[in-house]
């Protein structure tokens, strides 16, 4: 048996692999994501566009809703800075207990949110060791999306910060550039694709959060109430409509957002 | 050899298993059979020892359960939706409602002897340990600097008890509504929290939030029966909770679960409810006392609840929807 024989046998098997591979997949994508966010999406329209409009022009659902689109952009942008300020200190700067802050980074995807919530009104609420009262207040929705969503960027951002050329940086200090001049034209460039879909990933899931927020927004109606507390709450009042409705709009933010960042990305990467 | 052996042995295994199988199959024809108990979470303990205690009865002798605990409306809602349910109990009427506009529970749930009402309880203001605000009527609670602690009523089915309860005593019963819905306007404007079910609401108020939380008395003597610090009066006049239950109408064994129902009705397993700090519904059951609220009322009093539903409740325009968005307004000024 011949060298070439071998080889050609073994891209066939990855391109026969590759059909299977990609069959499974989408079905198993449509199975577990498209077809029920379809299904909500239906569910919304079930008694016209009129009521889908209704339903979200609420009151208390539209308070809801800018509520959570804003505090979840308030805490994208913290995540953009304060996320790669991690990830750049993980990657470059060398300290004792760096492996333990490392995994720590991943703690908040690991545990059910409603133990964020727990812990988080244990030291910043009424009973705070730290006598910092944020509980039931909008700054106690924005502490608990960003402890839910800190790892976005950090874990994003690191990788592509590990594979950074350093010679690059070296060749432009060598040619007199500043430290700030090679951060802003050499690193900067680079990251920022990571950066950005960091911060979409952290935008669309703290729209998603209720287990971390339910405890500690109080859930005052036009006041602390999120967009998913507010779900909850149609249901309750036995209007699944409604809550699709609801529902709908915050897939379309998210869908949006995501997309947006990728369009922004391949402009991006067109130019650099 | 070795493997030779294994294989015996577990082939002789499932022989074993097999044979027991079938032995516990032969007992079936006596009788033996498995009966679903679909709940609101509260009444747990209670129902695990009553079910101990039915089992220890002749028409309970071959019956076992599974169990099902959960918040009232999401339990309501997952038999809705075809979880497989013998029995059904609820915190409230509504939740048995739905399942009998679906068909599921008979029309005539409620006509028996009690209504269809399994255990009784009423609302009460609880206060931290030596009520040090000296909270002990509906108006101690709107006065300025009193933090109230209840939970939403649009997300909690439960917390409907507690506005009822404040607007049936401030209303006279529902004769001056006016009176009722201002008493309710000045109740949530001291409401800094409004949770989404009572036990998120008695966590706020236990993790140091707020001078008193409107809670049910068989959860305020639950908390007290497991140290939690809190004290607790029964206001003069409040609000008779009564709990559903009922056998579902696609029942697999309809005789064993209702006579369930039925057992549920002794002065055993009524004690047992008392015990738990429910009021019984039936007379008799020994040892037990509470003290009754001379202007007690009912939900009847004040029209049923598929009317009181409609005027308070209704997201869109209603008594609470107008409450809730007035106290939204002031607080954006």
């Amino acid at each position: 048996m011949s060298t070439q024989t071998v080889v050609s046998r073994a891209a066939l098997g990855q391109k026969r692999g590759t059909a299977l591979g990609l069959g499974a997949a989408v079905l198993y994508l449509s199975l577990i994501v498209l077809i029920p966010l379809a299904a909500v999406v239906l569910r919304s329209q079930e008694r016209g566009i009129a009521y889908f409009w209704d339903a979200v022009t609420t009151p208390d659902a539209w308070a809801a809703l800018s509520l959570t689109i804003g505090a979840s952009a308030v805490v994208a942008v913290i995540n953009l800075v304060m996320g790669t300020v991690i990830a750049w200190v993980l990657v470059r700067d060398r300290f004792p207990g760096k492996a333990v802050v490392d995994t720590l980074i991943d703690l908040p995807f690991a545990l059910p949110t409603i133990v964020a919530g727990l812990v988080l009104l244990a030291l910043y609420g009424p009973k705070s060791p730290l006598g910092l009262d944020l509980a039931y207040s909008r700054a106690g929705v924005v502490l608990a999306l960003l402890f839910v969503t800190l790892p976005f960027v950090v874990r994003t951002v690191q990788p592509v910060l590990l594979e950074l050329d350093r010679d690059m940086e070296q060749a432009a200090a060598s040619l007199g550039a500043s430290t700030a001049q090679i951060f802003r034209r050499v690193i900067l460039p680079n990251l920022v694709p990571a950066m950005l879909s960091g911060t979409a990933l952290a935008f669309s899931r703290s729209m998603a959060e209720i287990g971390s927020v339910v405890l500690i927004s109080g859930n005052l109606p036009f006041k602390t109430q999120v967009a998913s507390v507010q779900i909850f709450g149609q249901i309750e009042t036995d209007n699944p409509v409604g809550a699709a409705a609801v529902s709908t709009v915050l897939l379309v933010v998210a869908l949006v957002t995501l997309v947006l960042l990728d369009l922004l990305q391949r402009w991006g990467s067109r130019r650099g | 050899m070795r493997r030779l052996l294994a294989t015996t042995t577990v082939m002789a295994s499932i022989a074993t298993l097999a044979a027991c199988g079938g032995g516990g199959s032969d007992s079936a024809s006596g009788g033996q059979v498995q009966l679903s108990l679909v709940a609101y979470s509260t009444p747990q303990a209670a129902y695990e020892k009553i079910i101990q205690a039915f089992q220890a009865t002749p028409e309970g002798k071959n019956v076992t359960f599974t169990k099902s605990f959960g918040a009232s409306g999401d339990q309501s809602r997952a038999v809705e939706a075809g979880l497989k349910a013998d029995i059904v109990a609820f915190s409230l009427e509504p939740d048995m409602t739905r399942l009998v506009k679906k068909g599921l529970v008979a029309e005539d749930w409620s006509t028996g002897e009690n209504k269809g009402m399994i255990t009784d309880s009423v609302v009460v203001i609880a206060t931290r340990k030596g009520n040090p605000k000296n909270l002990k009527t509906w108006d101690d609670l709107t006065k300025p600097g009193v933090e109230v602690i209840t939970p939403n009523p649009f997300t909690s089915g439960g917390a409907r008890w507690n506005v009822m309860a404040g607007y049936g005593a401030k209303s006279n019963k529902g004769a001056d509504k006016q009176a009722g819905v201002d008493y309710l306007n000045a109740l949530f404007a001291n409401v800094p929290v409004q949770d989404d079910s009572a036990r998120k609401s008695l966590q706020t108020f236990t993790s140091g939030k707020g001078d008193a939380i409107l809670a049910y008395e068989n959860e305020a003597i639950f908390a007290q029966q497991n140290n939690q610090q809190l004290d607790y009066t029964v206001p003069d006049s409040t609000i008779l909770i009564e709990n559903p239950v009922a056998v579902t109408k696609n029942s697999a064994h309809p005789n064993e679960a209702k006579a369930f129902l039925k057992f549920l009705y002794t002065t055993e397993a009524q004690k047992i409810f008392a015990d738990n700090g429910y009021r019984p519904v039936v007379k008799g059951v020994q040892g037990v006392s509470f003290p009754a609220p001379p202007a007690l009322f009912t939900i009847a009093d004040l029209g049923g609840w598929p009317k009181v539903t409609t005027e308070f409740f209704d997201p869109k325009g209603s008594v609470m929807a107008d409450v809730e968005r007035k106290l939204g307004v002031s607080i954006e000024k």
